[in-house]
C-alpha cells in the first residue's frame, strides 16, 4: 500500500486494476440483485392486474394498475386497512416508549449507580436475553387471560415498560459505562441527586443508544407475529400482519395481486426506516453485536 | 463472568474522596427506584412464569379447568407416544443443521467480497443486510410461499435446466427447503458482524504471511479464520439460538400448519399448536421445558467445544 503510494504503478497495470474493479462492482450487483429478487418481485406485482399475476416471471406489469390497492383500501376482512395500520403503530409506538423508558432507567443503574446485588441482578439479566421466550409464554398468557387483558394491546406493550427486552438493557449499559464519570461527578458537586443527573446528564448523552432502541423496538414489534397472533384474536383488533394472515386464509389463490399490495404497504415502515437510518442500524449491529 | 468485572470498580470507590461515598449511600435508595420496572419486570414477568411453567409441565392444564398434577405423563407422553412431537424434532434438527451452517458460510464468503476497501462498500453492505429486517414479516413469508408455489419463480428456474419439481411447499421432500431458504437469505445480519470483524485483522498479518508465500487460500486459513473465530462462535451460538425458535416463516408457509406431512412442523409451531390451538397448555410448558434445556446444553456445548478453535489474539487460549 505505502509503496503504491509513492511509485505510480505504470499504465498496464492500473488499466488492469480498474478492469477487476469493474468486475468486482458486476458481481456484487448481480448478487444484490439476485438476493433483492423476491422484494423487487413482491412491488411490481402488487401493481399488476389480475390476468398478469399468474404469468409471475416477467419483472415489470404490462399494464401497470392500483387496482390490487384500490381493492385493499375498499377494506380487508371488514375492517378498513386503517385500522390495521393505526392498529400497528399503536402497539409499535407503545413498545417503543416502553423500551426507551425502562430499559433506560436500568441501564443507569446498572451502568453507574453502586446498590447491593448488583453483580448477581446484571448476571441474570444479561442471561435472561438468550432465553426462549416460550418459557414464560403460557404463565404470561395466563396472567393477562386472568386480567383480562387478552385481546388488547396490554400484553403487547405493557412487558416493554417493565424492561423485559433485556438486550436493549445491556445495550444502554455498555453506552452508560462509555460515558465519561465525570460529567457526574460534575453535577453531584452542582448537587444534583441521581434523578435529576439521570435527566439532564445522562439521557440527552444516551441519545445514539435511545435512538438504535428505538429503530429496533419499532421494526421488530412492526413485524412480530407471534406474540401478536397469541393475544389478538378480534378482527378489530388485528395489527397488519395478523391481517394479511387472515386475508390470505379468506381468499382464494387468485387474489394474489391485492394480497401483494397489503405485503408491500406492511413493508413500507420498515422500508422507510432504512432508508432514512440504514447507516444507523448497520452500525448498530456490528458494534452491539461485537461487544455482545 | 459478569460479577467479578462488576465486583471490581464498587471496591475502587470505597477508596475514593467524600463526594463519591456520599453519592453512592444516596445511590443506594435511589438505584433500586431506577431499578424498579426491571425488578417487576423480572419478577413477574420471568421469574414467576418460568417456575410455573415448570410446574405445569408437570399437569393437565386447559386454562379453564385449575391444573391437575400428571407427574412426568407430559414429558413421557412426549418421548414415547407422540409421532407429531417427533416430526417437529427433527425437522427442526434438520431446519438449524442445515441454515445455520449455509447462512454463516453465505454470510462470510460476501463479507469477504465486501472487504476490498472498494468505493461503494457500504452502500452495497446496506443492500445485503436489508433481508435480515424484511424476512422476519409475513410479508416476506407470503412472498416466499408464492415464490416456491404452484408456477412460482423457483419452479421455472429449475425447470429451465429439466429439473421438475412442481409447487415445492406443497411437497413433504422440499417444503422445509423453502423455509431454510427463507433463513438462509437473511445473512445480512451476521455478515455485517463478520465484516467488522474483518476490519479488525491486522493488516501486518497478511503482509507477513504475503511474503511468506502464502497463498489467497493459505492466508485465509491461516490469518483470517483464526482471527475471526471469536466473532464466528459469536455468530454461531446467537444464530443457533435464534434458529431453535423459527416460527413464523415456517407458520405462514405452511398455513399454520406445518405440513405437509408434518415435514415443516418446527418445534415452536407445534408448541403453539399444542398450547394455543388444542390448549393442552401443561404439554406445552414441557415442550418449553425441553426446548430451554436442549438449547441450554447446545450453547453449553458450543463454547465447551469453542476451546478447541476459538483463538483470542494476545491472550492465547482462554
Amino acid at each position: 500500500m505505502t509503496v503504491q503510494a509513492t511509485v505510480r504503478p505504470a499504465a498496464g497495470v492500473r488499466r488492469l486494476r480498474s478492469v477487476r474493479s469493474v468486475l468486482w462492482h458486476v458481481a456484487v450487483t448481480v448478487v444484490v440483485l439476485v438476493l433483492l429478487y423476491p422484494v423487487i418481485w413482491l412491488v411490481s406485482t402488487s401493481f399488476k392486474p389480475a390476468d398478469e399475476v399468474l404469468s409471475r416471471l416477467a419483472l415489470l406489469p404490462e399494464h401497470a394498475t392500483g387496482d390490487n390497492y384500490r381493492q385493499v383500501f375498499g377494506g380487508v376482512a371488514g375492517y378498513s386497512i386503517w385500522q390495521y395500520l393505526g392498529n400497528s403503530l399503536a402497539v409499535s409506538a407503545g413498545a417503543v416508549a416502553g423500551n426507551v423508558l425502562s430499559c433506560s432507567l436500568a441501564a443507569y443503574a446498572f451502568g453507574r449507580l453502586h446498590f447491593r446485588g448488583r453483580g448477581p441482578l446484571f448476571g441474570f439479566m444479561i442471561s435472561t436475553i438468550m432465553l426462549p421466550q416460550h418459557v414464560v409464554l403460557i404463565p404470561q398468557y395466563i396472567i393477562f387471560h386472568k386480567l383480562g387483558l387478552v385481546n388488547s394491546f396490554w400484553p403487547l406493550i405493557l412487558p416493554k415498560f417493565l424492561a423485559t427486552d433485556a438486550f436493549f438493557v445491556f445495550l444502554m449499559v455498555q453506552f452508560v459505562r462509555g460515558l465519561p464519570r465525570e460529567l457526574d461527578e460534575t453535577a453531584t458537586v452542582d448537587g444534583c441527586g441521581p434523578f435529576r443527573t439521570f435527566w439532564y446528564v445522562i439521557l440527552p448523552l444516551l441519545r445514539p443508544a435511545v435512538i438504535t432502541t428505538s429503530i429496533f423496538t419499532f421494526i421488530w414489534t412492526w413485524n412480530d407475529f407471534f406474540t401478536q397472533l397469541i393475544y389478538l384474536n378480534d378482527p378489530s383488533k388485528f395489527t397488519l400482519p395478523l391481517a394479511l394472515q387472515i386475508f390470505v386464509d379468506q381468499s382464494s389463490q387468485s387474489a394474489y395481486g391485492p394480497m401483494f399490495a397489503m405485503s408491500v404497504l406492511a413493508l413500507v415502515p420498515i422500508g422507510l426506516f432504512f432508508l432514512a437510518f440504514q447507516r444507523f442500524l448497520v452500525e448498530g449491529v456490528s458494534t452491539s453485536g461485537l461487544k455482545g | 463472568m459478569a460479577n467479578t468485572a462488576l465486583t471490581r470498580p464498587a471496591r475502587q470507590v470505597t477508596a475514593r474522596p467524600a463526594a463519591r461515598s456520599r453519592s453512592r449511600r444516596r445511590g443506594q435508595g435511589a438505584a433500586y427506584v431506577f431499578l424498579s420496572p426491571w425488578i417487576v419486570g423480572a419478577t413477574v414477568l420471568t421469574v414467576g412464569p418460568m417456575l410455573a411453567s415448570l410446574y405445569l409441565s408437570f399437569t393437565d392444564y386447559d386454562l379453564f379447568d385449575s391444573p391437575r398434577w400428571v407427574g412426568l405423563d407430559n414429558y413421557v407422553r412426549m418421548f414415547t407416544e407422540d409421532d407429531r412431537y417427533w416430526h417437529a424434532v427433527t425437522a427442526t434438527l434438520e431446519y438449524v443443521v442445515v441454515s445455520v451452517p449455509l447462512k454463516l458460510g453465505l454470510a462470510l464468503a460476501v463479507a469477504m467480497l465486501l472487504n476490498r476497501g472498494r468505493r461503494g462498500t457500504g452502500l452495497y453492505r446496506s443492500a445485503f443486510y436489508a433481508p435480515s429486517l424484511l424476512g422476519a414479516s409475513v410479508s416476506v413469508a407470503l412472498v416466499w410461499r408464492a415464490m416456491y408455489g404452484d408456477g412460482g419463480v423457483a419452479g421455472r428456474v429449475l425447470g429451465v435446466f429439466g429439473i421438475d419439481v412442481g409447487s415445492m411447499v406443497d411437497q413433504p421432500r422440499y417444503a422445509l427447503l423453502t423455509v431454510i431458504a427463507l433463513a438462509v437469505w437473511q445473512f445480512g445480519a451476521p455478515m455485517v458482524i463478520f465484516l467488522a470483524g474483518l476490519k479488525q485483522v491486522p493488516k501486518e498479518l497478511y503482509e507477513a504471511a504475503a511474503l511468506d508465500g502464502a497463498g489467497p487460500v493459505r492466508r485465509f486459513v491461516a490469518v483470517t479464520l483464526p482471527m475471526l473465530s471469536p466473532v464466528l462462535l459469536f455468530n454461531l451460538v446467537l444464530e443457533t439460538i435464534h434458529a431453535f425458535q423459527s416460527f413464523t416463516s415456517a407458520f405462514i408457509i405452511s398455513s399454520g400448519r406445518g405440513g405437509p406431512s408434518d415435514s415443516t412442523l418446527l418445534y415452536t409451531l407445534y408448541l403453539y399448536q399444542r398450547g394455543f390451538t388444542d390448549f393442552r397448555m401443561g404439554y406445552a410448558s414441557a415442550m418449553a421445558w425441553v426446548l430451554l434445556v436442549v438449547v441450554g446444553l447446545i450453547t453449553v456445548l458450543l463454547f465447551r467445544g469453542a476451546n478447541r478453535w476459538v483463538f483470542y489474539l494476545g491472550e492465547g487460549r482462554r
